[in-house]
């Protein structure tokens, strides 16, 4: 499996210049990448760009020589920074988590997710235990390839190791592509096979 | 040194509505004991939505209205009521909020820096001492004339930075200075604290980010499910985590990807779900039998703090 992005060049339409230029990246699920770079360098809009979240950009992005489909889940999935954002705060976790796929136990008490924690609502439970929400809902069983952004920044050192290894374990299980985008040079060294420093492949 | 601050068995909870009219008393934090010195800076390190920052809230006087506060909270000797606090706030203690939103983005960098003035002999003689700060931190005049969304995020820090010690304060309260910075920006404003800490002025680092805790903290304060755990100093986070105490800190420090990324099992208990006895109980693997029923206090072991029966059997041993 091949994530690969083509002279991707991306702005803002009301900026005059360019925040990602000529960006060329060749993804597989062979190795693990680790990409590094500072924060307001447009790593995040990278990752969006790769997952098919932002959809007006310059060259292209193919996921196994195809363009994403434009309607229905996406094989790319991306975890954000924040998981207090991206969940529907009117929803119960339980309602969250179906939104992407039926949850099977065993994921459930992989990632340690309690059964009480299925009928609160996302305020009342902490950044952790919404990390691994978003994170078992990201792994739906047409979920290819995995883009973590920042995925574990807000978390303690303990929840960091805990969420990382049971992905990391599904990870290889399932064959998936993973990358991890991070500021943490140590924690890049640590997991990932290769890293990429996000301003040797931005152009500008 | 002279102590500054001197936080004692604060707790703060918050009545929630339920269902209907249904309220419950949610208790956020139960145990928090902490005392700064002058020149000191003391981190509280803990985990995102744990509660550190109702601590400063506690401090400053600016708890929402639902919220109930006990404890002790002393500056200089001194309890604090609410209208000391008011008093205080600003003047002697200065708080650097998390983020630029706390700036009001429809008024001039400047004059929010100075805040409110009786009359214009106060506001002149202020403008100028703004200025002398702000040429220190390295803000040009024509940051006076900006609004809040024309600067960067090392500009408002430095900004917000700069505002608090406009007051002269003994004491400043800083809350999750560093995230969402680049490592540039983040040694920036590490740095302005060891100035602080040069000019005998206690700093409170309220943060998650335990690689800053370690850069700039003389002391570090552990804070978990609501309780301060253990104060250790910043040197005890070296080689293998030997000389840390509590057990909680001891993984914490092996969990770091650069000393062994080690694996511990269970997560913290929520608000509202804390055990009778030692929170930590679940996860502990040197847990005797009193830790499920009782709930351990704060002991001191020299300069250092921790709440585990471990060391108060230790202590006993020795008389």
């Amino acid at each position: 499996m091949k994530l690969k992005a083509e002279n991707v060049s991306f702005k803002y339409p009301s900026a005059k210049e360019y925040i990602l230029k000529d960006i060329n990246l060749e993804l597989d699920n062979n190795k693990i990448i680790g990409l590094i770079g500072d924060s307001g360098s447009g790593k995040s809009t990278l990752c969006k760009i790769l997952s098919g979240y932002i959809q007006k950009y310059e060259g292209s992005v193919k996921f196994n020589e195809k363009e994403f489909p434009k309607k229905g889940f996406k094989p790319v999935q991306l975890i954000y920074q924040h998981p207090e954002k991206v969940m529907n705060p009117k929803w119960r976790m339980k309602q969250v988590l179906s939104e992407s796929w039926d949850v099977d136990d065993d994921t459930l008490s992989e990632f340690g997710i309690q059964k009480t924690w299925l009928t609160r609502f996302p305020q009342e439970l902490s950044g952790g235990e919404l990390q691994r929400f978003s994170v078992v809902r990201s792994l739906n069983p047409k979920t290819e390839f995995l883009i973590a952004d920042e995925m574990t920044t807000m978390l303690d050192a303990i929840t960091q190791v805990q969420i990382l290894d049971s992905v990391l374990k599904i990870v290889k299980k399932r064959n998936m592509g993973f990358l991890l985008v991070s500021h943490d040079m140590d924690l890049v060294d640590t997991i990932c096979d290769e890293k990429i420093y996000f301003k040797d492949i931005n152009g500008i | 040194m002279t102590e500054l601050l001197d936080v004692e068995n604060v707790s703060i909870s918050f009545i929630q509505y339920t269902q209907g009219l249904n309220q419950r008393n949610l208790k956020v934090i139960t145990d928090l004991t902490l005392d700064i010195s002058e020149g000191e800076i003391l981190a509280v390190l803990g985990s995102s939505g744990s509660g550190k920052s109702l601590l400063a809230h506690a401090i400053m006087g600016i708890l929402p209205e639902n919220a109930q506060l006990n404890g002790k909270i002393k500056f200089k000797g001194k309890e604090l009521s609410q209208e000391d606090k008011e008093e205080i706030r600003g003047s002697k203690i200065a708080f650097i909020p998390q983020s630029v939103n706390f700036l009001d983005p429809l008024m001039k960098i400047s004059d929010q820096a100075i805040g409110h003035c009786e009359n214009d002999a106060e506001k002149k003689e202020k403008r100028i001492k703004q200025r002398e700060i702000f040429e220190h931190y390295n803000l040009g005049p024509e940051v006076d004339e900006m609004y809040p969304f024309q600067l960067s995020g090392g500009m408002a820090r430095r900004v917000l930075v700069s505002t608090a010690l406009l007051s002269e304060p003994k004491l400043v309260i800083a809350d999750e200075p560093t995230p969402g910075l680049d490592e540039k920006t983040v040694k920036e404003t590490l740095n302005h604290f060891r100035h602080m800490k040069e000019d005998n002025i206690g700093v409170l680092l309220i943060t998650h980010d335990i690689h800053a805790a370690l850069d700039v903290a003389d002391r570090i304060g552990i804070f978990y499910s609501g309780y301060v755990i253990e104060i250790a100093e910043t040197k005890d986070f070296s080689g293998d985590g030997e000389n840390l105490l509590h057990p909680y800190t001891k993984s914490l420090y092996k969990a770091l990807p650069a000393n062994g990324f080690e694996l511990v099992k269970g997560h913290q208990p929520l608000h509202g779900e804390i055990p009778e006895g030692c929170p930590f109980y679940d996860r502990c693997e040197m847990a005797f039998d009193r830790c499920k029923k009782e709930r351990p206090e704060l002991i001191s072991l020299g300069n250092k703090k921790v709440r585990c029966f471990k060391y108060e059997e230790g202590e006993k041993n020795e008389a």
